[in-house]
């Protein structure tokens, strides 16, 4: 029998079980995968950002040294179905094909027109020049408004349209009526920008035919081996049954590797046809194009409120690029931050419209946080400028506005309930370790003074929905499946123990939390505990990993499934101990007798015990397994408060964030070290989208930034350090009070960061900057202000009296 | 074809290259040593990096036949007898990494500069990671392990 | 990411390189520490039929003084630029703007002659020769011969060396006495510089006896802002260098790309002009 376990694993900031593998470079990732007979796919992309094909003619390719074939979309698109979209949210959504290779029309630079499969990645990438390519140009469709004109070009032409949908969502009272009784109306347009996700991990994929069997193993750098599985057999038409997904070590993701992705088809595809197995890589440059961007939405915004600061309604119109064609839930992401504007305050009415929108671009879809940054950004922003407009002090219009902590739980106006949480308490702890007041007062100090370089301070509060989702919300939400997740706990003769998930990890540390909380529930060492996950053989059920989900759902499934282990060991032990389950007790993983303490049999022994099922109770399955699915009855609530204060070169544009903030409650913690690296890094993703990047197309459609080069990830170099606390307010929506870490960062940073820049700039006149706030865009807002005489808070910008919003709503 | 002779983790290879085959292709396609990844295509990532003749080297951006009858060091090559090295260790330690794609790179790029300044300050190592990207820890507690690992206490 | 194919060769002598060049004519190019021309090849920007590796040239690699002048080999790198104290002592402005290209492991490879050679008007080093006056010595089947930076930048990606010549080495003039200071504007820690400047700075008796100034990313080749250097002679207070700065742009053509518009970069070089006078002149 092992150690007995004494110490409560979660809560303990246990270091990670998947680094010794990573820090010594015994890694899995798919493109070390070489296999006999290995053969390489290389694919030629559109320089177009949308053109007709005319002809494509692979033969030149075929007769380069080292090739083994050669396909045109015509050739390989046939066999092919659509490439699947899981979220069509609205009855009369606009779904164009989307075959996994162009066959007449190319509809974003990057789309796919050709394959060569060759011996090795160097004869394939010569072969790729060699195929010859036809191409009339079309107009391309880039700009979201222009495109729902009616004499637009359009991307999908059969379609005669380039909306995609509209959906609106309207609760409480009638909006009219609410802005009607307002003293204050504030509009705003927010634009947040396209932005490429970069896991640094390329995506790879790598199918190992097993011709006799007609069976295949797709190796692939996803997020969602189970539900690429699914999806693979209906593009393909290989049986499910005989397709094997493996997610192996996985180098991040953020959204990006949630995706049903047409080379993941193309390569089965070929290494169908030709009987072989067959590796794509992507590099970085061809990422850019063929992997989905995240982000890309214009959101006009309207907010009513009383003299006193006192929210009343919110209006939200949203064009969002879907780019050219629907994945996986390409629609649905905007439709996720639908229910977030309202954030974390109370209001009369509510009122959202979003449009979906083709373009000649790279399909939108997830990207870190999802429809809920963009959320989070845009009434962030406005309340501070609300709070300019009724000269109140930014945090104080929150603390106006926002849910009591007593409150709890409340219905929000968008119709979520949520269930936990305390603003208040976030709040204040940031503003104690921020040192807002002394801030303030040297702000003060250096606005009076006529410093260049300025001070500004930034506030963003946000809760979220987390834990996707309960399945019912789900199909209400038109979204094709469910949102349970499955745990399976597998007691081993010698007592070690395989936890079974269906979570696919690629950096969240799942093997560790797993382990921590299988131990505390079955009284088993922490390093007795194995987890096995991302591959569709072992791990057969799951829903994998996205949307701060996998602690919630799968966290939770993994808890249930252990507690169900030991009620069916609680079964043994009683039999062997011969006493009445009742007089059981169960502490450290180890059963005893009450009152005869000498009497007892530990969780590890009893699973010998049942494997050599010698002495079993009558009719008692042999086993003390255990397997469990939790579908959630409710999201989670992460919420929080960032405070940012930067420093801005008002000569140069420049800015540097001068000290960082974040409280944010979680819910319970499994390992708070771990849940303090999420949060580091969901801040510097939302840091980069305030600052450094930016997808820019130019008018012809092609990516300028299409290179690491040109679009600007930062480095340790260009980051503060964050200064990260917590509340802790347990979530009631799963046993473990967890309320999931993984977007919240990213969700509350963007506004923190330009809240600050904008309060630096606003005594010189500047009132908006658009995101990334590159200095040349500081400095021209700057200049604008100064050439404006400081009337006026830009050409988007529009304060209303109460007078003229009645009468613009009339 | 060209030949070349190159010391790789203490094992020398002999072999007829193309003169056009990038280090990192040679280490990972032809050597199996696939320890070190590629993380894009313009020198930035740094996920690639090595150690070339006790410097290190971005190994996208050398080819194999610059690296003739030279001494290369990747991650692989760092433990000894089975310990690990002092950066393996403190990133373990100190949760210096996530999906642990950047990790090699950054634990190369990190021994370089300690074995330069044993004992820089936290502005000191964000700047000699500058050529290294990391998109899931926010650099935190990477600069962390590598104060922690030149014996200094963490103070960021 | 898979670069094109070419033949490869390594003199071992510059003779043998200059002939190796004569004979490869214009499809030929030049490695030296390959951290310009890899990235080129691997996104298939340029296609070289033979590639001339001067890397294991001896005579190409190495710093000495002669007479008053720093005698820098084209093979030098950047790592080794930055830790020479000669170079500090006598060069004190490439020194610190070397220390500034890229990140260490592209230091580690690249050279001072290959960036040199690159002659991209967004890399550091060009404009820092221009202003120091350096002369590049280029040797090609005609013999050897000295070329003043004022000459040796052309145009876009284009120097006075012709395909069969090779640069051999820089050298210097010690300017010891001279302030300096490198003003780098960039947007992340490794991208190329928006705009550089390069200001050396001779003091004498409380005034600017003489300025220096080389802009990086001003215009198709690196420039000197001869305007502002004229204007600085005698300057003895910040006013003055405000005032001198503020010509800093005249006469530049500076490009457009997502980072900066040309009116934006016409200002930066304004600014940071006069940052890196003051800071050269110990006046800031």
């Amino acid at each position: 029998m092992s150690d007995q376990v004494t110490e409560r694993e979660v809560g303990r900031s246990r270091p990670r079980k998947e680094d010794a593998h990573l820090v010594t470079g015994q890694t899995t990732w798919t493109d070390n995968i070489d296999v006999h007979g290995l053969l390489h796919l290389a694919i030629l992309r559109s320089p177009m950002a949308h053109a007709r094909i005319r002809r494509i003619d692979v033969s030149p390719a075929l007769e380069q040294p080292g090739v083994v074939a050669a396909f045109g979309g015509r050739d390989l698109a046939a066999g092919l179905g659509s490439l699947p979209c899981a979220w069509p949210v609205t009855e009369d959504m606009v779904l164009p094909d989307h075959p996994p290779i162009a066959v007449d029309e190319v509809r974003y630079a990057g789309d796919p027109v050709a394959v060569v499969v060759a011996r090795d990645r160097y004869a394939a990438a010569d072969a790729l020049e060699a195929v010859e390519v036809d191409y009339e140009q079309l107009p391309p469709v880039l700009d979201l408004e222009a495109a729902l004109a009616e004499d637009a070009p359009l991307v999908h032409s059969d379609k005669g349209t380039n909306r995609c949908y509209v959906w609106p969502l309207a609760t409480g009272e009638e909006y009219p009526t609410v802005r009607h009784r307002a003293d204050v109306v504030l509009r705003r347009r927010y634009v947040q920008q396209r932005l490429i996700p970069n896991a640094m991990e390329p995506r790879s994929v790598v199918v190992t035919p097993l011709a006799a069997s007609g069976e295949y193993t797709v190796h692939s750098a996803t997020q969602i081996p189970h539900i690429l599985r699914i999806m693979l057999a209906t593009v393909t038409g290989v049986p499910e049954h005989k397709l094997r997904v493996i997610a192996p070590d996985v180098g991040g993701g953020f959204g990006s590797k949630l995706q049903v992705y047409g080379e993941e088809a193309l390569a089965l595809a070929v290494a169908r046809r030709l009987g072989r197995p067959v590796k794509w890589t992507e590099s970085r440059s061809e990422g850019y194009l063929a992997t989905h961007h995240g982000r890309g939405m214009i959101q006009d915004v309207e907010i009513a409120a009383t003299r006193e600061g006192r929210l009343l309604g919110l209006k939200v119109d949203l064009l969002a690029d879907m780019g050219a064609y629907l994945m996986l839930v390409t629609p649905g992401i905007p439709i996720l931050g639908a229910f977030m504007y309202p954030a974390i305050y109370k209001m009369d009415a509510y009122d959202f419209t979003c449009t979906g929108v083709f373009t000649t671009r790279t399909p939108t879809d997830a990207y870190r946080g999802a429809g809920r940054p963009e959320a989070t950004y845009a009434i962030e922003r406005i309340m501070d400028e609300l709070a300019v407009e009724l000269g109140l002090d930014p945090v104080e219009l929150r603390r106006r506005n926002w849910i009591g902590h007593e409150e709890f739980p409340y219905t929000a106006i968008a119709g979520l309930t949520y269930d936990s949480g305390n603003y208040e308490a976030a709040t204040d702890k940031a503003l104690a370790l921020f040192g807002y007041d002394e801030l303030r007062a040297e702000q003060r100090k250096r606005n009076e003074s006529g410093e260049t370089v300025r001070l500004g301070i930034g506030v963003s509060t946000y809760t979220e929905m987390c834990g996707l989702a309960p399945s019912r919300v789900l199909r209400d939400l038109r979204y094709a499946a469910g949102g349970w997740e499955a745990a399976s706990i597998r007691m081993l003769p010698t007592g070690k123990v395989e936890v079974v998930t269906g979570t696919s990890p690629h950096g969240q540390g799942h093997v560790t939390c797993w382990s921590q909380i299988a131990s505390d529930v079955l009284g088993v060492p922490f390093d007795d505990v194995e987890v096995v996950h991302g591959d569709t053989k072992a791990a057969p059920q799951g829903m994998d990993t996205y949307g701060s989900r996998s602690l919630v759902v799968g966290g939770a499934a993994v808890h249930r499934a252990a507690e169900k282990v030991v009620e069916k060991a609680r079964k043994v032990a009683a039999h062997l101990l011969e006493a009445s389950e009742d007089d059981l007790e169960f502490t450290h993983g180890v059963f005893s007798v009450k009152g005869s303490p000498e009497a007892r049999r530990s969780i590890q022994e009893i699973a010998f015990e049942t494997f050599s099922s010698h002495d079993l109770p009558d009719g008692m399955e042999p086993t003390i397994n255990a397997e469990h699915l939790v579908d959630p009855d409710n999201f989670s609530y992460p919420h929080g408060t960032h405070l940012c204060a930067v420093e801005v070169d008002t000569e140069t544009g420049r800015t540097t964030i001068r000290s960082y903030v974040s409280v944010d409650d979680v819910g319970r913690v499994v390992n708070p070290m771990i849940v303090e690296g999420q949060v580091h890094g969901g801040i510097a993703q939302g840091i980069a989208q305030a600052l450094y990047e930016e997808a820019v197309y130019d008018d012809e459609g092609n990516l300028v930034s299409g290179t690491m080069a040109d679009y600007l990830v930062p480095s340790a170099a260009d980051l503060p350090a964050f200064v990260t606390d917590r509340t802790e307010t347990p979530a009631t929506s799963n046993p473990l009070g967890a309320k999931g870490v993984g977007e919240a960062g990213t969700i509350a940073s963007t506004p923190a960061v330009v809240n600050a820049i904008v309060d630096a700039l606003r005594p010189l006149g500047v009132s908006e900057v658009a995101m990334p706030c590159t200095p040349q865009r500081v400095w021209d807002a700057l200049r604008a202000a100064r050439s404006d005489g400081h009337s006026s808070g830009g050409p988007t910008a529009s304060a209303e009296s109460a007078e003229s919003a009645k009468e613009a709503s009339a | 074809m060209t030949r070349i002779s190159v010391k790789v983790d203490g094992t020398t290879y002999e072999d007829e290259v193309e003169p056009r085959l990038l280090l990192i292709h040679y280490l990972r396609d032809r050597l199996g040593l696939t320890g070190t990844p590629i993380g894009c295509d313009t020198s930035n990532c740094g996920a690639c990096t090595v150690d070339l003749d006790g410097e290190t080297v971005k190994s996208c951006s050398v080819l194999a036949v610059q690296a003739d009858s030279g001494e290369v060091t990747t991650v692989q090559g760092l433990a000894r007898d089975g310990e690990w090295h002092p950066l393996q260790k403190a990133f373990h330690e100190r949760h210096a990494l996530q999906c642990g794609y950047c990790t090699p790179g950054m634990i190369m790029a990190a021994r370089d500069l300690l074995r330069e300044n044993p004992a820089p300050d936290p502005q000191e190592v964000r700047e000699a990671l500058e050529g290294n990207l990391c998109r899931c820890t926010g650099y935190q507690n990477i600069v962390r392990a590598v104060l922690a690992a030149s014996g200094q206490e963490a103070t960021t | 990411m898979i670069p094109p194919a070419f033949e490869y060769t390594r003199p071992t002598s510059v003779d043998e390189a200059v002939r190796t060049l004569a004979d490869g004519g214009e499809d030929a190019k030049v490695l030296a520490g390959g951290q310009s021309l890899l990235p080129l090849l691997r996104l298939r920007l340029a296609f070289p039929e033979l590639v001339v590796d001067v890397g294991r040239i001896p005579e190409l690699r190495g710093i000495r003084e002669d007479e008053g002048t720093l005698v820098i080999g084209a093979m030098t790198t950047h790592h080794d630029v930055v830790r020479d104290p000669r170079v500090r002592r006598h060069a004190g402005l490439l020194a610190a703007a070397t220390a500034t290209v890229a990140d260490p492991a592209v230091r580690h490879r690249g050279t001072l002659g290959g960036s040199l050679a690159h002659a991209d008007p967004a890399g550091d080093l060009p404009a820092v020769i221009l202003a120091l006056d350096a002369t590049l010595v280029a040797v090609g089947p005609g013999g050897r011969r000295s070329i003043p930076a004022r000459e040796f930048f052309v145009d876009y990606l284009q120097t006075a060396l012709r395909p069969d010549e090779l640069l051999v080495q820089v050298e210097i003039p010690a300017r010891d006495d001279w302030g300096f200071h490198y003003e780098k504007f960039q947007r992340v820690a490794q991208a190329w510089a928006v705009v550089g400047v390069a200001a050396l700075v001779r003091r004498d008796d409380g005034r600017i006896a003489e300025a220096r100034i080389g802009l990086t990313n001003m215009g198709s080749t690196p420039l000197r802002a001869e305007a502002a250097e004229e204007a600085l002679t005698g300057a003895t207070a910040v006013g003055a260098v405000r005032r001198a700065a503020e010509t800093a742009a005249d006469g530049t053509r500076p490009s457009s790309d997502p980072s900066a518009s040309p009116e934006y970069r016409a200002h930066l070089a304004r600014v940071l002009t006069r940052r890196a006078v003051l800071a050269a002149a110990g006046m800031g």
